[in-house]
């Protein structure tokens, strides 16, 4: 029998090394985080794979782009000016609010909020990975992206950078298993946390006491505490509420607003500009 | 002159059909094309593709899918480890049996990636994640065909 290698170590001892290897990577990388200050190095070395993957998507875009018709155009163009006269009605009662609370607030001597920075990105790919919730976007550290910048859609929180590359990075979903996010109850101002289920459109509302005011369709925004989500945003709405006595706590399970199995364009909200103690002026 | 680069060219399309993106309601069933194309070259041509490759692929699909580094690279480089064992044997069976050992290394495949995951991260078990064993297995014949004319065509060794 012709041996496989005809110079350097054998079969088995290869195995050893390569597997040894692995093993070391997975506990520094997967359990102390040791690889997370290069791995925007690494993936930025491998985003060539990621655009001739996405070529094929864009392609058939661009080309059905071309050749949509005039009806639909003109179709769309008369609901993009109804939907956005209706905006703009909003925005001007939004407009006189928004000065009438910078006042109170000044009243009351409470810092003003000021307008965040916002980013829109084109969603790249989703991750062909059952185990976490991620989905890539083709905006990177040269946009300004950084980690842990709070993504959103049209309609919620979406979730939060976790890996920044040169022309791309990744969001982790909000319903991703690793995740949480701090929110309160739209209606009374309750304070929860909110964590991922693995499952796409599902999140987990954890240590509710049973005696909690909270209740089916209740909004959850976010509470702005733990200083990665603005405040104010909606992350999800209470799908169920169940109140076990056996059970320490009870189970309530909430579903995300954005629409994350439908994501196209996403919006990153960047920092605030103005440093804390310079608001309050 | 050196054809040995078609090699690398297969493993990088397997590695681009990897990220693909894909309906959502077909991803679940998204075959192992790099675990695929590795385990026939290395059946057809150990020599060449063996347990290094294999853990070098594995580290570009971990940073693809934005995985700890290590994970997809140790499974890998298991299942190839065992196709190596018995090359020989699995050259001469017949594609239906080469279809179920496949199947078997397949599921072993994602056996220790949902190891090592429950172990980083406790992920529950669900039964979608083994979908891909199926789609995998039924595209071996194909697979396995079109690779062997590419290494007869142009006579590589």
């Amino acid at each position: 029998m012709k041996p496989i290698f005809k110079r350097g170590p054998s079969l088995e001892s290869r195995l050893m090394i390569v597997v040894v290897l692995s093993l070391a990577l997975l506990v520094s990388d997967g359990l102390y985080g040791i690889f997370t200050p290069v791995r925007s190095v690494l993936t930025t070395f491998v985003s060539p794979i990621q655009y001739i993957a996405s070529l094929p998507a864009s392609l058939l875009n661009a080309s059905s782009n071309r050749i949509i018709s005039q009806e639909e155009l003109i179709a769309e163009n008369n609901l993009l000016i109804q939907q956005m006269m209706a905006l703009q009605a909003d925005n001007q009662r939004y407009q006189s609010l928004l000065a009438e609370n910078e006042q109170l607030r000044k009243l009351l001597d409470a810092p003003v909020q000021t307008a965040l920075p916002k980013t829109v990105a084109e969603l790249m790919a989703v991750d062909n990975n059952p185990y976490s919730l991620q989905v890539l976007i083709n905006k990177g550290s040269l946009s300004g992206v950084y980690n842990s910048q709070p993504v959103i859609d049209d309609q919620g929180i979406v979730g939060q950078i976790v890996d920044v590359a040169q022309t791309t990075s990744r969001v982790l979903l909000v319903s991703d298993l690793s995740h949480a996010i701090p929110v309160r109850i739209l209606r009374n101002n309750l304070r929860l946390i909110a964590s991922g289920s693995g499952e796409l459109n599902a999140l987990n509302v954890r240590h509710v006491a049973h005696s909690a005011d909270i209740a089916e369709g209740d909004i959850l925004v976010t509470s702005g505490l733990g200083n990665i989500f603005p405040e104010g945003y909606p992350v999800a709405v209470i799908a169920s509420v169940v109140r076990n006595e056996g059970q320490p706590f009870a189970t309530v399970k909430a579903t995300p607003l954005a629409r994350l199995d439908r994501l196209r364009y996403l919006l990153l909200l960047g920092r605030e500009n103005t440093p804390l103690e310079t608001r309050n002026e | 002159m050196n054809k040995r680069y078609v090699i690398y060219m297969t493993l990088f399309i397997a590695l681009v059909l990897e990220v693909l993106p894909m309906p959502l309601n077909l991803v679940v069933y998204r075959p192992e094309w790099l675990l695929l194309v590795l385990i026939y070259w290395n059946i057809a041509l150990p020599q060449r593709v063996n347990i290094g490759i294999a853990f070098i692929c594995g580290i570009i699909l971990d940073i693809l899918l934005g995985n700890s580094l290590g994970l997809n690279s140790l499974a890998l480089v298991i299942s190839v480890y065992i196709s190596s064992l018995h090359y020989q044997r699995l050259r001469n069976y017949s594609i239906w049996q080469q279809m179920v050992i496949l199947g078997l290394l397949c599921a072993l495949y994602n056996l220790i990636i949902f190891w090592l995951q429950h172990w980083l991260t406790d992920v529950l078990f669900q039964f979608t994640y083994f979908w891909p064993i199926l789609t995998t297995v039924f595209l071996w014949p194909w697979l396995f065909w079109l690779l062997r004319k590419i290494r007869r065509q142009l006579d590589l060794k």
